[in-house]
């Protein structure tokens, strides 16, 4: 179980905003988070992964504690090892495919395993800049997950794939997903999109 | 001809750059990431020489690094060790001089990466120190030789604050630029055109590699 209790200020279009969120992810769940642009998704997954510091809060995954403010206590991104993907994909630009995994795991394995779900085979001594939107996408959700996350956050995943890739994808990692026992949590800014692929759902608004 | 200026000039540019290499990568990290108050005077610190006239410089390093008082009798009396007219002192005044050539472009460079690079190695696992060395510097390789560079290309340069503190020992801190003063003083118009068409050679060669090995990405030296 993942729980998150917590309080930031943003700076927003319309001046000083609160984004508080109080959630609960149940173990292995998939869980949509959606709202309008620049409600916070974002940073409420960037929060999760320790990347930013919320001014209050405490977050607490399978009873440990990676966040806690009043106790000063916040566990690195680098303890939390959460499986992360960006919205901009934040690709390596010197490393290949195959280097962008073998930099994250030194399972060989594994890595052919990925590169088969994301069907990124042939282009595994490609640097990011010779794939395409599509492709850059699909790497950048396999390095995420080539750590083995526990807890898996992904920002708009599939914005740049065709349907057909999407749901292709979507079919290879729902079952890998389950196979891992991760929990998953999947920003998205439209509310028809993943429908049938998550089993939760999340809106964030702000709170002014 | 005596060639000696050259090959000290050579050697001075060389120590100063890979101590500059040293000390600036990891200095250029930190003004990157920083935003203290304490970064905007280190930053005003390192820009100083770029600003300020190089006699103005090399006057407060001699007084500082005298041997009759302050740090540099500390030294004399301690290590024995002299920077004022002394090789050393050479060495050590380069570094300052030429202290923003090299931090300058690193630190733009990393500034202009996107800050997700560095994140998505930390939830990776990696720590700084491996994100620094297999994500962040890879990634700005033509701005580190463009301030390797300029850096040794200015050290070639230098003259004021290389004649205060070093004065002109031949042999020990009589570099090129110093050569090229002393012979037109001493009306040794050959030998002055000599070291300056090799001064002038070596400059232009440099400067030209930037654009060659960048590629023609950077839009003037000092990006």
């Amino acid at each position: 179980m993942i729980s998150v209790d917590i309080e930031k200020k943003l700076r927003a279009y319309k001046g000083q905003q609160v984004l508080k969120i109080a959630a609960q992810f149940p173990a292995g769940s998939i869980t949509k988070i959606y709202g309008p642009s620049g409600s916070g998704k974002t940073t409420f997954l960037k929060i999760i992964a320790g990347l930013i510091t919320p001014e209050k809060g405490k977050i607490t995954v399978n009873d440990t504690v990676w966040l806690d403010t009043d106790d000063k206590l916040s566990l690195s991104p680098q303890e939390r090892r959460t499986g992360f993907v960006f919205q901009n994909y934040a690709l390596f630009p010197n490393m290949t495919v195959q280097q962008h995994l073998e930099y994250a795991t030194d399972d060989p394995q594994w890595i052919n395993r990925l590169l088969t779900i994301g069907q990124l085979e042939t282009f595994a001594e490609h640097k990011p800049e010779y794939l395409s939107g599509g492709q850059q996408q699909r790497l950048a959700i396999l390095r995420a997950m080539a750590i083995k996350p526990k807890l898996l956050l992904m920002d708009e995943p599939f914005s740049a794939l065709d349907p057909k890739m999407k749901s292709e994808i979507i079919a290879e990692l729902k079952p890998l997903w389950a196979e891992l026992e991760m929990t998953v949590l999947i920003v998205s800014h439209n509310p028809q999109e993943l429908q049938g692929l998550t089993d939760r759902e999340l809106v964030i608004s702000f709170e002014s | 001809m005596d060639l000696t200026p050259i090959w000290l000039t050579l050697k001075l540019a060389s120590i100063t750059t890979l101590v500059l290499l040293l000390i600036g990568l990891p200095l250029a990290y930190w003004l990157s990431k920083s935003r203290s108050i304490f970064k905007i005077i280190i930053e005003a610190v390192i820009t100083m020489p770029l600003v300020l006239p190089p006699s103005v410089l090399g006057f407060y390093l001699l007084l500082a690094f005298s041997p009759q008082h302050g740090i540099g009798k500390w030294l004399h009396d301690t290590f024995d060790v002299q920077f004022v007219f002394s090789f050393q002192g050479l060495i050590l005044a380069s570094v300052i001089y030429s202290m923003p050539f090299m931090i300058g472009p690193i630190k733009s460079a990393l500034q202009q990466l996107p800050l997700s690079l560095s994140q998505a190695s930390y939830t990776l696992g990696k720590t700084e120190r491996q994100t620094f060395i297999n994500v962040l510097l890879p990634n700005i390789r033509p701005s580190v030789l463009t301030a390797v560079i300029l850096t040794f290309a200015h050290t070639l340069g230098e003259f004021g604050v290389v004649l205060m503190i070093g004065g002109n020992i031949p042999g020990v801190t009589r570099v090129a630029s110093i050569a090229v003063y002393d012979s037109v003083e001493n009306m040794d118009y050959s030998s002055a055109n000599t070291y300056s068409l090799i001064l002038f050679s070596i400059t232009f060669v440099m400067v030209i590699s930037v654009f060659v090995f960048n590629k023609y990405k950077a839009k003037s030296p000092l990006e």
